[in-house]
């Protein structure tokens, strides 16, 4: 029962939202609404952790001719996805509250539009459901990149809808020839098309639909330059929607419906899948050396994180798969403080072009520590949240290739590189006529930074927490392999 | 014993977070309590450690909570107190208290001197759980922590860019090592399935000798100490790192943060005397740093970095001492430098402190007389590196050049002559800042004072644990009774009884070879006299036409200009090449090919909707015969 609440939730506030007249309570209500899911999520969390095991799951017919039922559930997997959505959307609305958005109401009637469809992809146990949340995601990311966007919003954002959309097309087909291989009667119902009898050749068309759809959204190397346009022409709160929570929907479609369906096609291509995502590791941190714009640099970090975890996933190995759960989650907390500086600084200044800031430090020592936790996050030190998620994951295709883990390994010595530059560049120095006044962080300011800093050293002290949750549905997912 | 053991570490963390959270709201003369007391407590706790060491032999490995565990990954986070731990453990509560109260001193003026001391507590915490930890990933938290303390000190004066990248240098370089470290740690569990030390060793005593398994971990372990303890090719951010203030150079860049490297080596010792191809690469590796950057320190005239390049230098013996097969000598030196070189850095530091920031010792002379104590001290200090008895260095270093000369004798004959370049530099530096005249400007010489007792009474304790810290391990050939040796010895045992041992010398090589020595060492401390003190070699400006050779040496032999040169340009010439060709002219144009595509195919169909029911019918009924005859034909 919970699950479906996590998923009417949003919907109702939503409701209630749009029927608000005052304007100036609307963020409120928003930050209201997503602590309530928050608190559904944490008890939904207690509940699987103390009681059953049962999924939490909830079954509704619904076109049963067609077999396509209302299926929802929660394994490990899906409910941290689902923890770390409803973790993030208050942060996220709270992060929002300096920016005066016009319309406000469309503005966060989109954000709960967004989290519903996100909690729907991660909890949908049925292929259709998957499908329609996915797509439905998609919806009000683009209404909030094109509406509230900064520069060249609308050929932006156009080119990301058009290219994911297609993406996931690609997908749509995948799942309807599923759906016929499937056992009589056909259903769209997660276990049947884990049942479904292919042949090797039809599982190779199946794994290049699913990884084409997958690809693109999280994105791999090279479906990704859509990325860094969309990040840096996004809102904040559109940067930090994408990629905290969107992107974690390719993985996540990977690990739920790519390795069970397509299993042999992925065993046979899995060395190309992470040469592919290696590449990307190293391709973009290459590139991210040289930005100048912060947002830029770090969507380019991103790609070469995200490269990290898609090569995890397919190493197929458990510690690497338990990796890359936590570092999804990992990651969407680290970039979207890493975006929360980015938009304060961009507030207070005017601009986000590196050399055009400096000695931010002096004046503004509170941001400064905040973006310095925030960073050796992101650059994986150990104790904080990132070091667990790459040390799993390394260690993970290490037991796949040792080539392959040398070569991403490398990205902790290139983040150490682009990252560093930035806040030296930024943070450090003699401040400038752009920076010499920069006022520090207030207190609703902290009140959405600390959550995340508790969170970057909860992971990374406690990992356990999290890690247990997944482990057997990792495993069982991994059991399809042998 | 255990709640003891974790407030150790607690007590410098629990000193940060007051320090760091609180930071201006602190005032200093707390701070100056808080930043040092944390670290004496954790020394207090140590030595009540220290005294009950036997408690720990029957259960040297204390669990304290489980940290990371993943199906046959099991990482619980506990520390491993035996002999060799709990040396460090003093060494780091020890050293760092004393240089703790040095900074209430020196940093006496800086604005930033709460967030300095939070610096330096984090520092003393990280390199506690480096130390204690009884795995590699708890040993290698503390490993990266200390890298970052490293970082945020170097670069504590914020403002200046040209500090701010020599702290970043310090952080890739370090970060270069610790991909080494970690891949190491991987290809350990891949054998072993454990990362613990308890279970690594005890499987390592079975296996054979030279597995090349092991010889590839050791290997990459080693490139992390390479990193860490600035070995060749690595070692060129140490003396970057300098622009951190002058404690910090003690504490971290002379002490204990370098010296990891060495900790990590004698504590995996059992890997790494299964793999004689890693200790001949290490030894090289050690003897090549140690000459070459001797040879550098001669022709420096920053007094930073001559102590920067005598680090890298001594370091490089360390390793030398380890990869003979002396690990007790190893440590020994290790735990003297530790005391020598923080007594000549805060010397440095008082020197520096009195003369209003310059550093250049061109510019010094004469400080004899107007610091005395500073003199003495580092007098002291540079009579204990340069080997002179019955100082503690003599003693250290002396065991290693014994167990070298047993392996070898051109590699005692290579150590000897770094000992005699060591000598000479340090000399050289002696008599250009305290004998001669005052060399600077008018101004300085009105300020001159001598430091005041804050940091004064440090460097006499220091001082005094130069002179007599060699009492630990007097070697039998003179009558001692080798403390330090006896106590290390359960930490090396297994592996003494597999190394192949060599002859040992007799008791007249031994004394020859301390003789020739010390009579080198002798001979360079006058030549050294009448060259500096007395003559007036020394004063050379930067550019004078010097030979080529010389010109080289001064120029740090262009290490700096050929890294960038191979590796910081490249990186950004691709960097650029694949941003703005292969991202923006190639993956991206084929995108927006293939959508353009389809854009041109929908608006060109389009054009055949043209609403003529009449043409609709056309295109059915061609449609239909079309069929029809495929049909037939197929």
């Amino acid at each position: 029962m919970l699950t479906v609440i996590l998923i009417l939730f949003p919907l109702v506030f939503l409701l209630i939202l749009l029927s608000i007249r005052q304007e100036k309570i609307v963020r409120q209500f928003a930050l209201a609404a997503s602590l309530i899911e928050f608190g559904v999520a944490v008890a939904a969390f207690i509940q699987f952790k103390t009681s059953c095991h049962c999924n939490l799951l909830f079954t509704a017919d619904w076109l049963a001719t067609l077999g396509v039922s209302l299926k929802f559930g929660m394994d490990g997997i899906s409910l941290l996805m689902v923890m770390l959505t409803t973790f993030l959307i208050p942060v996220i609305i709270l992060a929002s509250f300096s920016h005066a958005y016009p319309k406000p109401r469309a503005f966060y009637g989109l954000v709960l539009l967004m989290e519903m469809a996100l909690v729907g992809v991660f909890t949908a146990f049925d292929g259709l459901m998957f499908y329609i949340f996915w797509e439905l995601a998609l919806i009000p990311a683009y209404f909030i990149c094109a509406v509230w966007g900064g520069n060249d919003r609308i050929r932006i954002t156009f080119k990301f809808f058009l290219y994911t959309f297609v993406g996931s097309l690609f997908m749509l087909v995948a799942l309807i020839y599923l759906y016929f291989r499937t056992p009589l009667p056909h259903s769209f119902d997660l276990h049947w098309l884990y049942a479904a009898t292919l042949t090797p050749g039809e599982q190779s068309w199946i794994f290049v639909a699913f990884f084409l759809a997958f690809a693109i959204k999280i994105p791999i190397f090279p479906f990704h330059t859509w990325q860094p346009d969309t990040y840096a022409a996004a809102p904040a709160t559109g940067s930090m929607l994408l990629a905290g929570m969107m992107l974690k929907m390719g993985i996540y479609g990977m690990i739920r419906w790519m390795v069970p369906v397509c299993h042999n096609a992925v065993q046979e291509y899995a060395p190309y899948v992470i040469a592919l995502a290696v590449t990307g590791i190293i391709y973009a941190s290459v590139i991210a050396i040289r930005q100048g714009d912060m947002k830029r640099l770090v969507a380019y970090s991103s790609i070469a994180h995200v490269g990290l975890i898609a090569a995890g996933v397919f190493s197929l190995t458990a510690i690497a798969m338990q990796g890359a759960i936590i570092q999804m989650i990992s990651h969407g907390i680290n970039i979207v403080g890493l975006f929360m500086v980015i938009d304060i600084i961009e507030k207070r200044t005017g601009t986000r072009t590196i050399s055009e800031l400096g000695g931010i430090a002096h004046k503004a020592p509170r941001l400064a520590i905040m973006f310095m936790i925030i960073l050796l996050g992101s650059i994986a030190l150990p104790l904080t949240n990132g070091f667990i998620g790459e040390f799993l994951l390394l260690l993970g295709l290490f037991e796949y290739s040792a080539v392959f883990a040398a070569i991403a390994g490398l990205t902790i010595i290139f983040s150490a590189v682009y990252m560093l530059w930035m806040y030296q560049r930024t943070m450090y120095g003699p401040p400038n006529v752009i920076t010499e006044n920069i006022p520090d962080l207030t207190w609703p300011e902290m009140a959405a930074f600390i959550p995340l800093v508790v969170m970057i050293f909860w992971i990374g002290l406690f990992p356990g927490l999290f890690l247990d949750v997944a482990l057997p549905d990792v495993m069982q997912t991994l059991n399809f392999i042998r | 014993m255990n709640a003891i053991l974790i407030l150790i570490p607690l007590f410098p963390l629990l000193g940060f977070l007051i320090l760091g959270l609180g930071f201006r709201a602190i005032p200093k003369k707390w701070a100056s309590v808080i930043g040092p007391g944390t670290v004496l407590l954790s020394f207090i706790l140590s030595l009540v450690v220290f005294f009950n060491f036997h408690d720990f032999a029957a259960s040297p490995t204390r669990f304290f909570f489980p940290w990371l565990h993943v199906g046959p990954l099991d990482i619980p986070f506990s520390f491993l107190i035996d002999p060799l731990s709990i040396l460090m453990l003093l060494i780091v509560t020890g050293v760092g208290f004393i240089i703790h109260v040095y900074s209430i001193g020196y940093m006496k003026d800086d604005p930033g001197f709460n967030r300095f001391f939070a610096y330096m507590n984090l520092f003393v915490f990280s390199m506690l759980l480096l130390v204690l930890g009884a795995n590699y990933p708890i040993m290698f938290i503390g490993w990266e922590g200390v890298g970052l303390c490293s970082y945020l000190l170097i670069g504590f004066w914020f403002r200046n860019h040209e500090y701010n990248n020599a702290a970043k240098k310090a952080f890739i370089m370090n970060r270069i090592g610790d991909l080494g470290f970690l891949l190491g740690m991987f290809l350990i569990f891949n054998i072993f399935n454990s990362l613990s030390f308890d279970h690594v060793f005890a499987q390592a005593k079975s296996i054979s000798f030279g597995n090349p398994s092991i010889v590839a971990i050791t290997l990459l372990l080693f490139v992390g100490a390479v990193g860490k303890s600035a070995q060749i090719p690595l070692y060129t951010w140490l003396p970057d790192a300098m622009a951190g203030p002058t404690p910090v150079s003690a504490l971290i860049h002379a002490a204990t943060m370098v010296t990891a490297g060495v900790y990590m080596v004698a504590r995996s010792n059992i890997l790494y005397v299964l793999s004689p191809a890693t200790m001949a690469i290490m030894g090289m590796t050690g003897l090549a740093t140690a000459l070459f950057a001797a040879s550098i320190a001669i022709f420096q005239n920053d007094i930073k970095k001559i102590l920067a390049y005598s680090t890298i230098s001594q370091l490089g013996y360390m390793f030398v001492g380890l990869s003979v097969g002396a690990f007790t000598g190893a440590m020994f030196h290790l735990t003297t430098h530790a005391f020598f070189k923080a007594l000549l850095f805060l010397c440095a530091g008082s020197v520096i402190h009195a003369l209003g920031g310059e550093q250049d010792i061109r510019s010094m002379g004469g400080l004899r007389k107007t610091m005395p104590k500073t003199f003495w001290t580092f007098l002291i200090a540079t009579l204990t590196i340069a080997g002179i008895p019955p100082l503690s260095g003599f003693f250290s270093k002396d065991e290693v050049l014994v167990k070298a000369f047993e392996f070898g004798h051109l590699l005692w004959l290579l150590l000897a002559i770094g000992t005699l370049m060591t000598a000479f530099y340090m000399f050289r530096m002696l008599y250009l800042v305290f004998f001669r005249d005052f060399r600077g400007s008018d101004e300085q010489k009105h300020h001159l004072h001598e430091a005041p007792s804050v940091m004064r009474i440090p460097l006499v304790i220091l001082a005094l644990l130069a002179a007599f810290g060699g009492l630990i391990n007097i070697p039998a050939l003179l009558g001692g009774n080798e403390g330090l040796s006896k106590f290390l010895a359960p930490v090396f045992a297994d592996s003494f009884s597999i190394m192949e041992h060599e002859t040992p010398v007799s008791n007249g090589t031994g004394w020859l070879l301390m003789s020739v020595t010390f009579v080198g060492v002798v001979a360079m401390a006058v030549w050294a006299y009448f060259r500096y003190a007395k003559g007036k070699h020394g004063l050379e400006p930067d550019d004078t036409s010097r030979s080529f050779p010389v010109r080289m040496v001064s120029n740090k032999y262009y290490i700096d200009e050929l890294y960038d040169y191979l590796f910081v340009k490249p990186v950004l010439r691709i960097s650029r090449f694949l941003h703005e060709i292969v991202e923006l002219r190639f993956i991206d144009r084929i995108v927006n090919g293939v959508g353009n595509l389809v854009v041109w195919t929908g608006s060109t169909v389009r054009f055949i909707q043209t609403g003529n029911v009449g043409f609709y019918m056309f295109i059915m009924i061609l449609g239909i015969i079309l069929i029809l005859f495929l049909n037939i034909l197929i």
